[in-house]
């Protein structure tokens, strides 16, 4: 029965659908042309008779292939999910029915828009195979801790908590992190007047009584193997032992290393004892403990200190960091509190250019420090030299725009934070690719392959490079705003300030999230099921052995490094690290991967069976390719909003731009489309594509689909690219109408037959 | 009263701040500035005076005392409260411009020919003579204020209104010999004398 297909079609005639389309002429060419099985139509598809008509034909027909044409893919997916079925969406609502203007001069044209959408699915769920599930899967719920700083004690609790075994690898002699140095924390609660307790100790005894979590320090990894719910870590002690262990997930919580201020000589360092940084006040305060802190260099008590912000930070000088840390602001307050409740006739001042206190207490906390007498003078220091018995701190004052100098006993440079983020892998030689065009970037001819810089976190045994890519300034990260704890690598969650500056409390939350993506991917591995975005995607790329010409493109351009290359320099796919975005498949140039419900033919099919009509109708064809995370949803809310486009195109989603095989592009040109307009996500710097580099690489593809149109003989405004938003609701439709300008334009193709 | 000023400048040698704090009227409120500018901003005078409450509140932090003292900025604010109202901070913005002229006029150093300083004073002895304001004086004291030749001619520029206010019972001749006063102008003396004292131990106290 499973390898004998067999298509039902069903087409709804709900939502208006029946009113506006003749059905059964639908019903007709899905039974005649597509040659489905079975053809239903119903009046509601969507209902609870709808469904179970479906199901019944799947459990008493075997109906192993179901289309459904009726709304969006997007629409509905509770309903129309089954088990033991391959599922294609015919979208005749958004796709044609909310798109189309209800007259009788369009209904020819909205007629044959159907008809094709109807087509397509059938033929779609031909070349689909009902996903399997992955034979590799295993469940291995102990999770790997790196770092046992605030954020990385916070991931193990929580997913102790949560009843999966932790072991923590803290590089240092004892837990705690930086914050272990704190003499106290910016306030957490209401009213954020005071510095508070840092809490560090109490949550070192925490993870050492929980029997969940065992601890191992002085230890650093040596090796990490394998995929998720199946990693293999060495722990190397520094006594030299290692223990290996397996584990499911891994969360890095590698935390920062203070900015070395030797590189500030201008504000004083290293010239005067009496200038220090923020991290070393807190030893001071520590050592004071309550009591009147004294200066370093003769023991007087101070008094007077001033603050110096963004020393070193948000500026582009060689050496600075040009990123804000985002805590050094609140930890001056609370360290100007230091002094301020000890001795309130102790003249504190903080010299700020922008004075940022982020969190739900911050503006409170500030207030306090203003309360407490704390002085706040909105200036830039220049220089902080020794003058009489103490410090001279010269500054322009911003406000009044003028030279000022101000005295101080003690000065406490605001240094940042820079990343443990390991190794930057990507400054790594990409391998040659071989092939056609024997691409090799020359300026990355300078650097040897193997050559990294740093030293490495997580000592990773990817083909890709030993630790996780980073995406600025040294911090890994995936998405800042929308997928905030997804780094490029399968199961491995950043967390705490290696992904993002934080301080203790933004920590704590942190952790607490990467600690669930952990759980979550512990538990998506064990079924072989996708991570984010495609949770719970059972399929996973294949490939055809001996049609592979070992070109190493799609070991290359994955973007979560889930293929390496066995002995014989195959791809190998550790399915459990794959996302299914599919940019292995868009990048094949013999087309040999394809995932079961997801393939060069499933696509490419749809796109040879759009009726084609000849040059003489003036009935253009327009193929848009739609990326299904963002380009697709904005189509939809086009729709929603009846918006009108035009009636020639054939739009089919797609798991990424970056899946995108430019044979279809090539076959659809072939077949006598008119034009192409391809919609991936926002690329670069400040990208939206779910799948990190897919848009990227779909670009940077697609600004070489010229040459096949030049060598097609036909005009390059037939192929456009773009980079699509999921609020472009207005652009997007009109994009498509552009398209339709431009071949009333340039007329026809000349490939109709 | 320079002799205040003086005493106050050895007191306070390096906090004007604190200074501030302890002698002007809701002087308190000045730490708590956070330097938006949005009271500048607001201020339908901003672009005419020297320097705007936001600077005014740096230059106090910055202990530029005689600078704040004698400048005729906060003399220029006319009360129409935009920027209390939209201070973020809720700072009493328009209070803290008087106290600090007030202030500043105590000590003796304020700008001596302020026109609003000036007429505050007017309206001052005016009203507290008799408990009452005596408008057809205060008038013609205003008009007289710089001298007299310019007083003749502000006079007679607005005679026609001061002749149709008469006609319609808006203003009485009789007002010029005594004029009406409260109920008891002794008390009301005593009262303020007091004030007076308090005012000034306070400043001692300092």
């Amino acid at each position: 029965m499973a390898d004998e297909i067999k298509i039902g079609a069903y087409i709804c005639k709900g939502c208006g659908l029946g009113d506006r389309l003749d059905t059964s002429g639908l019903a007709t060419i899905a039974e005649r042309e597509a040659k489905a099985n079975i053809v239903r139509e119903h009046e509601f598809l969507c209902n609870a008779d709808g469904v179970a008509m479906i199901q019944n034909d799947i459990d008493t027909e075997g109906v192993n292939r179901v289309a459904i044409c009726a709304c969006s893919r997007r629409a509905k997916t509770d309903a129309f999910s089954f088990e033991n079925a391959a599922i294609s969406r015919g979208n005749l609502r958004e796709g044609v029915l909310w798109v189309r203007p209800d007259t009788d001069e369009a209904q020819e044209t909205t007629q044959e828009m159907a008809a094709d959408y109807v087509r397509m699915a059938v033929i779609e769920t031909r070349f689909m195979t009902p996903p399997s599930g992955n034979e590799e899967a295993r469940y291995e719920n102990h999770i790997l801790v790196v770092g046992g700083g605030i954020s990385g004690m916070t991931a193990a609790l929580e997913a102790s908590k949560a009843g999966y075994p932790v072991s923590i690898v803290e590089k240092g002699a004892q837990l705690g992190g930086n914050a272990a140095n704190f003499y106290k924390r910016i306030a957490e609660k209401s009213p954020y007047a005071d510095p508070e307790s840092t809490g560090v100790a109490e949550m070192i005894q925490a993870v050492e009584a929980d029997d969940n979590i065992s601890v191992h320090l002085n230890s650093t990894l040596t090796r990490t193997d394998g995929a998720p719910g199946r990693f293999s870590a060495d722990i190397s002690s520094e006594s030299g032992s290692t223990k290996t262990e397996n584990f499911g997930a891994i969360i890095q919580a590698s935390g920062f290393t203070p900015y070395d201020a030797n590189q500030l000589p201008e504000l004083g360092y290293g010239k005067s004892k009496d200038v220090v940084t923020q991290m070393e006040l807190e030893a001071l305060a520590k050592a004071a403990d309550g009591g009147p802190i004294k200066r370093p260099s003769d023991g007087k008590e101070v008094q007077s200190v001033v603050f110096v912000q963004c020393a070193g930070q948000r500026s582009q000088e060689e050496g600075h960091l040009p990123y804000c840390s985002g805590h050094c602001c609140l930890t001056s307050i609370k360290q100007a509190m230091y002094f301020k409740d000890q001795n309130p006739g102790i003249d504190t001042n903080v010299i700020y250019t922008d004075l940022r206190t982020p969190g739900a207490g911050g503006e409170d906390f500030y207030r306090s420090g203003q309360t407490k007498g704390v002085t706040f003078t909105k200036g830039q220091v220049s220089e902080v030299s020794a003058a009489g018995d103490g410090l001279s701190v010269k500054f322009q004052d911003l406000i009044l725009n003028e030279e000022a100098a101000e005295q101080a006993d003690l000065v406490v440079l605001a240094t940042g934070m820079v990343p443990n983020g390991g190794v930057d892998v990507e400054s790594l030689t990409a391998p040659q690719v071989e092939g056609e065009e024997g691409e090799a970037a020359p300026a990355e001819e300078a650097q040897e392959q193997g050559e990294f810089k740093g030293i490495s976190v997580l000592n990773l045994t990817y083909r890709q490079g030993p630790d996780l890519p980073q995406l600025k300034y040294g911090f890994n990260d995936s998405h800042f705003i929308c997928f905030p704890y997804e780094t490029r690598r399968t199961a491995i969650y950043t967390t705490g300030p290696v992904r993002r500056p934080m301080d203790m409390q933004q920590a704590v939350e942190d952790a607490t999230g990467a600690a669930l993506k952990a759980i979550q991917a512990v538990e998506n591995a064990g079924k072989g099921r996708a991570a984010h975005p495609r949770s719970g995607d059972l399929s996973f790329p294949s490939f055809r052995k001996d049609g592979c010409t070992q070109c190493k493109r799609c070991t290359v351009e994955c973007p979560f490094g889930a293929i390496d290359e066995d002995e014989e320099r195959y791809p190998m796919f550790n399915e459990a690290r794959c996302r299914r975005c599919g940019t292995c498949m868009g990048a094949c140039p013999v087309r040999v991967i394809s995932f079961e419900n997801y393939s060069v033919d499933t696509v490419g099919q749809q796109i040879k069976n759009v009726d084609m009509p000849d040059e003489f109708d003036e009935k253009p064809r327009i193929l848009v390719l739609a990326c299904e995370n963002d380009a697709y949803p904005a189509l939809d809310m086009a729709a929603m909003n009846k918006t009108e486009y035009s009636a020639f195109a054939r739009v089919i989603p797609v798991r990424c731009l970056g899946s995108v095989n430019l044979i279809w592009v090539t076959d659809a040109l072939n077949a006598g489309y008119d034009g192409a307009v391809l919609m991936g996500c926002q690329k670069g710097e400040n990208y939206q594509c779910h799948f990190v580099k897919g848009s990227e690489m779909a670009h940077d593809r697609m600004s070489k689909v010229d040459d096949t149109l030049q060598s097609l003989n036909l005009e390059p405004e037939r192929v456009a690219t773009y980079e699509i938003a999921i609020t472009d609701v207005e652009r997007a439709p009109k994009l498509i109408n552009d398209m339709a300008e431009t071949i009333e334009k340039i007329g026809m193709s000349p490939f109709k037959f | 009263m320079s002799d205040a000023n003086t005493a106050m400048v050895e007191k306070y040698r390096n906090s004007f701040l604190k200074e501030v704090e302890a002698n002007v009227e809701e002087g308190e409120w000045v730490k708590m500035c956070m330097q938006c500018g949005v009271c500048s901003g607001s201020c339908p005078f901003g672009p005419h005076w020297a320097h705007p409450p936001q600077e005014l509140f740096m230059m106090i932090r910055a202990g530029k005392r005689e600078e704040v003292l004698t400048s005729d900025s906060m003399w220029m604010c006319t009360s129409c409260y935009n920027c209390i109202v939209r201070c973020p901070r809720e700072l009493p913005i328009t209070h803290i411009m008087h106290g600090l002229a007030n202030y500043a006029h105590r000590l003796g150093i304020a700008p001596k020919n302020q026109p609003t300083r000036k007429f505050a004073k007017l309206f001052w002895e005016n009203l507290t003579k008799k408990g009452r304001t005596n408008e057809l004086k205060l008038g013609l004291s205003l008009y007289f204020m710089n001298g007299f030749g310019d007083g003749v001619k502000t006079s007679l520029k607005m005679k026609d209104i001061g002749l149709g206010m008469l006609k319609t019972k808006r203003m009485n001749v009789g007002e010029m010999w005594g004029g009406h006063a409260c109920k008891d102008t002794n008390g009301l003396h005593a009262i303020l004398k007091k004030a007076r004292e308090i005012e000034d131990a306070k400043m001692q106290k300092f």
